[in-house]
């Protein structure tokens, strides 16, 4: 669904990605794991295309190497950024509401779906969303997201910052989001998370990609672990 | 008290004005970060259309078509100029349309000559509306101020109950992320850029007529209108509406109030004859310093609040 072949990306003159290479087939929860500063947000961003990608990026079979975050998003790509991103002044509705992109056209989610995952969101549907709690805002970040009907979503960080029962709430929508066929791209911190909900996993270090496989095969592999994720 | 309510009114009239120039700047700077120098070029563009159309085929029709053709040169502008030079940074764009700015101003001279057109008060216009207390009241400002009223009226209601206008408030604070959703935020950037110029335009065509309608408009308004976005500050379209009619208000009042330092003083029992030391700053009017008065405001809330009055970022 989504192959990414030796994929570069600079901020001015720094080289973030060199060489990044990884594969989301259809339905697949795929998480990217490293530590801070090796590149997996700036993976997501060139992928949307927020930073300017180089190197080969397709989605179902097409190149979108190069075209704009609104085109790529029309081809099925969600992205949820780690910074959340809600537009403040606009109420918890309005800010659904923009996640669709036609108005009054639903695909695998509406208006319903979320309230009744989220009722604490269902009650502040007309609050605005700068007034929102941080867990509260991220949860309506990832809704307004699906709302556009993606048949991938790029998630990066969602837990990050989060109370205990809130994580627990991030991980029920990552199935929901999984149990409606759609292929998820979870950049995470976390292990034990990734390693419970993922079907395969990546590992960054440096812009590039050093260990691929399923959690299995990164549980028993301690170097890994070690080496590019524990701190 | 008639001066008060005469001056009151003619302070909206012209805070009014200055909203119509400003909100459409406002919106352009906070969305692309763009300074338009050329903002104020477009209001003088306007009244220059109007005063040309309205020879031929009267001042109603050029009320809707001046506007029009202001929106439709922002947009050619926005997308085969500002666009281009948009990736080389800001400082680019600002001498792109600071360039733009002094063109017009040339072709204007160069096509309306250096000095004023006589470009009239429509005659179904032209009447006193009101007496008050002796002043009369020109329905020509009242119906400036419909205009305006009505224009607030409707960005407001555009901005707030349409779908264009809640990605145009996404798009203020957060354009990638709006673009991420799946909105064209460049073809938001031109609707904007096209619909605040032909604001300027609308101002220009009701406002050449109230003022006068000569090639150096443009840089008299200009500065003050780029104080009023300051004051009012960045992304808020109702603190520049608030500081709009502040601005009116204050330099309205400050022409009528004939009073110096020396006036103040002397209610605390100082008197200031030609000997005091500083006698000339201190007996300088209010009136001479009004034009002034902006500039200051300015200068000072840059120093005592940077965000402007309800701006909701600092650059």
């Amino acid at each position: 669904m989504l192959e990414v072949r030796d994929l570069h990306a600079f901020y001015g003159k720094s080289h973030i990605l060199q060489g990044v290479d990884l594969t989301i087939r259809e339905g697949e929860i795929v998480s990217l794991l490293g530590r801070n500063g090796v590149g997996r947000s700036t993976t997501c961003k060139a992928i949307m295309g927020l930073v300017a990608p180089h190197g080969d990026v397709r989605f179902k079979g097409q190149s979108i190497a190069g075209l704009r975050p609104d085109q790529i998003a029309h081809m099925g790509i969600g992205y949820v950024p780690e910074d959340r991103q809600v537009f403040p002044g606009l109420t918890v509705q309005q800010n659904l509401e923009l996640g669709l992109k036609t108005s009054g056209v639903f695909g695998r989610w509406n208006f319903e779906d979320v309230y009744n995952l989220f009722p604490n969101l269902s009650q502040r549907r007309d609050n605005p969303a700068g007034v929102l709690s941080g867990g509260e805002q991220q949860m309506l970040t990832m809704c307004r997201t699906l709302m556009g009907d993606p048949d991938l979503v790029l998630i990066d960080e969602p837990t990050e910052g989060l109370a205990p029962k809130l994580v627990e709430q991030v991980g029920v929508l990552l199935d929901e989001i999984a149990r409606r066929g759609v292929a998820i791209l979870l950049v995470e911190q976390k292990l034990t998370i990734a390693l419970k909900i993922s079907t395969r996993l990546y590992v960054m270090g440096h812009g590039h990609i050093v260990f691929e496989g399923d959690p299995a095969s990164l549980a028993a592999n301690e170097t890994v672990r070690q080496e590019w994720l524990e701190v | 008290m008639e001066v008060f309510v005469v001056s009151l009114l003619n302070g909206l009239v012209y805070g009014m004005l200055l909203f119509m120039l400003a909100s459409g700047l406002t919106l352009i700077f906070s969305m692309m970060g763009v300074l338009n120098f050329a903002h104020a070029s477009a209001y003088m563009i306007g009244a220059y259309f109007a005063y040309t159309l309205s020879l031929y085929v009267g001042f109603w029709v050029a009320l809707i078509v001046a506007p029009i053709l202001c929106g439709l040169l922002g947009a050619a502008i926005e997308m085969w100029g500002l666009r281009r030079v948009h990736k080389n940074g800001h400082i680019a764009e600002l001498l792109f349309t600071f360039g733009l700015a002094l063109i017009i101003e040339k072709v204007v001279q160069m096509t309306w000559g250096l000095i004023a057109v006589p470009y009239r008060i429509p005659s179904g216009l032209d009447f006193p509306l009101f007496d008050l207390w002796g002043t009369q009241f020109p329905a020509y400002r009242a119906f400036m101020l419909l205009i305006s009223a009505l224009m607030f009226l409707s960005i407001w209601l555009g901005l707030t109950r349409t779908r264009i206008g809640l990605v145009i408030q996404a798009a203020l604070t957060h354009p990638d992320m709006a673009g991420a959703l799946g909105h064209n935020v460049p073809r938001v950037f031109t609707m904007v850029f096209a619909a605040g110029t032909a604001l300027a335009g609308l101002a220009g065509v009701i406002g050449g007529n109230y003022r006068v309608t000569e090639p150096g408009m443009a840089f008299s308004m200009g500065p003050i209108v780029f104080v009023v976005v300051v004051f009012g500050g960045l992304g808020s379209l109702t603190g520049c509406f608030i500081a709009s009619i502040l601005m009116g208000l204050i330099q309205t009042f400050a022409v009528v109030l004939d009073y110096s330092l020396a006036d103040l003083l002397e209610v605390f029992g100082f008197v200031v004859t030609k000997a005091t030391p500083g006698s000339e700053f201190l007996m300088v009017t209010l009136p001479r310093i009004a034009a002034l008065l902006p500039f200051i405001l300015l200068v000072l809330i840059l120093v005592l609040r940077p965000r402007g009055l309800l701006g909701t970022r600092d650059t």
